[in-house]
């Protein structure tokens, strides 16, 4: 079934810390979803995130029977399936908590919020490969890059779903500077920037400057995010060297923490199994992202290297955002911690990604078909 | 080959991975000095803060905005609820202390043991709340006899305070614990499981200016849950306070003249659109809403067959009846189908087809005209009209009149009315429309809808000389500390009476006769020194047909209308009144509006001498 290339450049190293990173999730979801009480319907969210790892895994074998060089001729339909459901939230979308952001699909929630971000990877890649030289991306050529960014961006923040928002912005930024901006350009982007930022300041209302203050600094608001980010402090800290030990987190427990299997995955993880195990899995996370440079470096077709950094891009943000927010570095945005954070979709996104990558760094050899 | 230089390759791409390493290690590096900090620096510190989950939220609730009429009179306040609780640990002796409770609160011990049981399993530290807002009295023996009583804790809650008991119940509205499908609308954003929030009237409609912003404090407790010190403080603000455009006088005495009575008044100012007062009848108690109500109230109030839930004069649907003859009266000018000079015989009767349509009066009208017709209600004189203009341009006129739409009062759940047409009735229920119908249409009975307040904002405008005026409720909103948040000083038009000047005259002409001439229909209303306009209305509940009971019986009495203005130039005030099974208009619902509008007009010092009519 698989070539020989195939089993000589598996990504066995990716696979395996991948493998890693979902145990730590699981068992830290465990801990999550039973501290708070014995309630059954915490246990199926376990299950489920169960079920949502093993499909992840059986779709990255058979993603292998293909080479990644065909979502180079996809691109374009994925991205606009993507648009399309992200339409539909807006429409059909179900709302919890206030914002719309779920999408019911025969007895399964997605959130396309987190399917688009692979969309405007791929889009993004396929450009780029073609329409580059190397004096950089002139603002002419950057015109229709800033459209496929732009479009899912503003669905996702109308959703409102700001934090998945800013992610989509920043994979996008990181993939445009890699292919390199050109002089001019980035200097034209660099000035308009420093004039229209302040200009939009100064028309905002008092409530709106509120509200952005208090998002780049949650302490101003003690009574809400300022209250979850102490309490995340606290539980992070009070794990110290060694942790308190598996399913013996206080603050988890009391329920504390907000969405403490979600967002806030990593202040239980941190509580139970202290700087060693937080540290650990920082590092898996750091390791898997230098495996992914590892297969972009040994790529030899610009799309798929491009794919590649896109991917990086994705997990990185998506890690530093989130373990950020936890220990109060940033802004509180409900960005999720890859793998480990409970949610189908954000698992099902992150794997398929990662397939990519074993793809890219498997396939490398391959002839085209 | 300078081809192959300009172009992109993998090559050339790899050579820029080695900055982007640089950049995610940088990243790394400030996570893990972080995690760092947190954990092995202060460690210790935050171990010692989760023993026993020392950060707190105490939340400081908002006083809620007051709400006050036109002339700055408080209408709701607030005022302190003491709840009483009880700490088992702290309590001396438990017998001693539950039987003197029992004393004052007059609970059964049972009842008090009971629920200290309930708790019993829990921290014994966590206060046990025995009696929400208990009298002053059982809080002045409790402070006073503090040795007896230890371990009892006396928690001060806002509640909201209706002064005035019943008045204004439904235009106020009342509060009531946030549902878990508004917490989900997004709508309430600061909101929590348990915060009480308006749910009818200017509760509801003003819940963003009137709620306020909740403060808190980030506090340390100890391990018996005492504050040792506040981390953090926020403070809170006062909701606004909201200046109605209704006056209290008014709104209570025309609340009195509703007394044992199902049905409503309403008054505007017809140069502005100000409500002066809104009552609907029979209310109910805020107050009651307030302090939680027993299962048996609620079912009383939701039983009760006048509706007290129901605010009529915006959700209550009637037949206009003969008030409608006003829009029939203003197609039939409008359209030239009749003029001034137009009379028509009533002998009591109108056949039309195979049938008989009577007049209400059975000895008939004799010769009338337009001003006659509208003055002594003449049906037969309508009934001609109708037929001649056609149900489809009574329909058009009637909503451009305003009937079939809701005004857009700041009040939710406002019913729209219904005008019916051929297309309607076809839809709904799939047969078409008889000639005989458009009869009935014509003098407002048949399947023709209005509210009160819609039948009011055309009245107001028929006074003022033909702009309809959206009706508000609000005249000012002002912060706690005296800023204008938000004033409504400009009149809303929602448009204009289709009306020429020469129609609005024989209109109001029709109407002043109503009142003042010997024949007329309203000759009650008739007010000392000033000319009053007005139109009855008398409203069949049942069709005709003979099977459906004695007419007799109370809840098949007709519905009592009748709507006014005065004075007849200039007016300053139109009111609308309902009587549910009133039977006529005349007796039951034109005395009403006639009190109403004189203490108005006392009040307001309007008492000039009659003008010449010509």
């Amino acid at each position: 079934m698989f070539d020989q290339h195939l089993e000589r450049h598996f990504k066995w190293g990716l696979l395996i810390v991948t493998f890693l990173l979902c145990l730590i999730g699981l068992a830290t979801l465990y801990s999550a979803v039973t501290a708070g009480g014995d309630e059954v319907s915490q246990k199926v969210l376990y299950i489920k995130q169960m079920i949502w790892i093993g499909s992840g895994f059986i779709f990255l074998i058979i993603s292998l029977l293909f080479s990644y060089k065909r979502l180079e001729k996809w691109g374009g339909v994925i991205y606009f399936g993507c648009i399309v459901l992200l339409i539909a939230v807006l429409i059909l979308g179900k709302v919890v908590g206030g914002s719309r952001r779920w999408l019911v699909l025969g007895g399964i929630t997605i959130q396309p919020s987190e399917l688009v971000k692979i969309g405007v990877v791929i889009m993004l890649s396929k450009y780029y490969s073609k329409k580059n030289d190397i004096g950089g991306l002139t603002m002419k050529e950057l015109i229709i890059p800033l459209v496929f960014v732009v479009i899912p961006f503003l669905l996702v923040v109308k959703q409102p779903d700001l934090g998945t928002g800013l992610v989509i912005l920043l994979i996008a930024s990181s993939m445009t500077m890699f292919v390199k901006i050109e002089k001019r350009a980035l200097s034209v982007i660099v000035s308009l920037l420093t004039v229209i930022v302040p200009l939009v300041w100064f028309f905002l209302k008092g409530y709106q400057k509120q509200r952005i203050l208090t998002f780049i600094n949650p302490e101003r608001d003690p009574l809400g995010a300022g209250y979850h980010i102490i309490q995340s402090k606290i539980a992070i800290g009070s794990g110290m060297i060694s942790g308190r030990g598996f399913l013996k987190g206080t603050q988890n427990a009391l329920s504390f923490l907000p969405e403490q299997h979600t967002d806030f995955i990593m202040s239980v993880l941190a509580e139970e199994w202290g700087f060693i195990g937080a540290g650990i899995t920082i590092l898996l996370y750091l390791i898997l992202i230098i495996l992914g440079l590892n297969v972009a470096h040994n790529c030899r077709d610009s799309f798929g290297l491009i794919l590649a950094i896109g991917i990086i891009a994705l997990i990185f943000w998506q890690v530093f955002i989130n373990v950020g927010m936890v220990m109060g570095l940033m802004p509180v945005v409900g960005v999720p911690l890859p793998l480990i954070s409970y949610g189908g979709s954000s698992v099902i996104t992150t794997m398929l990604g990662i397939s990519i990558l074993i793809n890219i760094g498997t396939r490398r050899f391959a002839v085209e078909e | 080959m300078a081809y192959y230089i300009k172009t992109v390759d993998s090559t050339w791409l790899k050579q820029r991975i080695p900055g982007f390493i640089i950049c995610i290690l940088f990243a790394f590096s400030i996570l893990f000095t972080r995690l760092f900090y947190l954990q092995i620096i202060e460690g210790k510190e935050y171990r010692r803060l989760s023993a026993n989950n020392c950060i707190r939220l105490r939340y400081i609730n908002a006083q809620r905005g007051l709400i006050f009429d036109r002339n700055s009179n408080l209408l709701v306040d607030n005022r302190p609820s003491f709840d009483l609780s009880i700490v088992l640990k702290d309590v001396k002796n438990l017998e001693e202390t539950i039987e003197h409770l029992s004393l004052k609160l007059g609970i059964s011990q049972s009842v008090l043991y009971k629920k200290i049981g309930k708790g019993k399993e829990q921290v014994s530290y966590k206060p046990i709340l025995l009696k929400r807002d208990i009298g002053r009295d059982v809080l002045a023996v409790i402070k006073a006899n503090k040795h007896v009583f230890s371990g009892l804790k006396i928690n001060i809650r806002p509640l909201r305070h209706y002064i005035n008991k019943q008045s204004a119940a439904h235009l106020l509205g009342y509060l009531g614990e946030i549902d878990l499908k508004e917490l989900n609308s997004g709508k309430f954003p600061d909101s929590k499981i348990g915060d009480l929030i308006g749910k009818f009237g200017v509760e509801k409609s003003y819940e963003k200016y009137l709620k306020g912003i909740r403060g808190g404090q980030q506090v340390e407790v100890n391990a018996s849950g005492q504050v040792v010190r506040v981390l953090k403080k926020v403070y809170a603000y006062p909701g606004h306070n909201v200046f109605l455009t209704i006056d209290a006088d008014l709104q209570q005495q025309a609340e009195k003249l509703l007394v044992g009575k199902a049905g409503c008044i309403a008054a505007m100012d017809p140069s502005t659109g100000e409500v002066l007062a809104l009552a609907s009848s029979p209310a109910y108690d805020q107050n009651d809403f307030v302090v939680g109500m027993s299962h048996k109230q609620w079912d009383l109030l939701v039983s009760n067959p006048g509706r007290p839930m129901e605010n009529k004069v915006i959700q209550a649907e009637y037949p206009p009846a003969s008030t409608y003859k006003i829009v029939t009266a203003i197609a039939g000018l409008e359209e030239n189908v009749i003029d001034t000079k137009t009379t028509v015989y009533c002998p009591g009767h109108y056949r039309c087809g195979d049938r008989t349509f009577r007049c209400w009066k059975r000895g008939g009208h004799g010769k009338v005209n337009i001003v006659q017709a509208l003055s002594e209600s003449c049906d037969v004189f309508f009934y001609q009209l109708g037929q001649k203009l056609g149900s489809e341009r009574i329909a058009r006129y009637s909503r451009l009149c305003g009937f079939g739409e809701i005004t857009g009062i700041d009040l939710a759940n406002e019913a729209k009315g219904l005008v019916p047409d051929p297309q309607w009735k076809k839809s709904r229920f799939g047969v078409s429309w008889q000639i005989g119908e458009t009869l009935s249409i014509a003098i407002g009975q048949g399947y023709n809808l209005v509210t009160p307040i819609q039948l009011l904002v055309l009245t107001a405008a028929v006074g003022n000389g033909g702009v309809r005026y959206k009706p508000v409720i609000i005249r000012s909103i002002v912060s706690a500390e005296g800023k204008k948040i938000k004033g409504y000083s400009r009149p809303e038009p929602l448009g204009r009476l289709p009306v020429s000047k020469e129609t609005i005259d024989i209109i109001r002409k029709g109407l002043w006769s109503v009142v003042n001439t010997r024949k007329g229909t309203g000759k009650i209303a008739r007010i000392k020194n000033i000319f009053v306009s007005g139109k009855t209305g008398t409203a069949q509940v049942v069709s005709r047909k003979k099977n459906e009971g004695d007419p007799t019986a109370s809840h098949l009495k007709s519905h009592a209308w009748f709507i006014s203005y005065a004075p007849d130039v200039n007016p300053v005030i139109s009111v609308v009144v309902i009587i549910e099974h009133g039977e006529h208009g005349s007796r039951a619902a034109a005395p009403l509006a006639r009190d109403l509008m004189n203490s108005y007009l006392k009040k307001k010092g309007i008492l000039g001498e009659k003008s010449e009519k010509k």
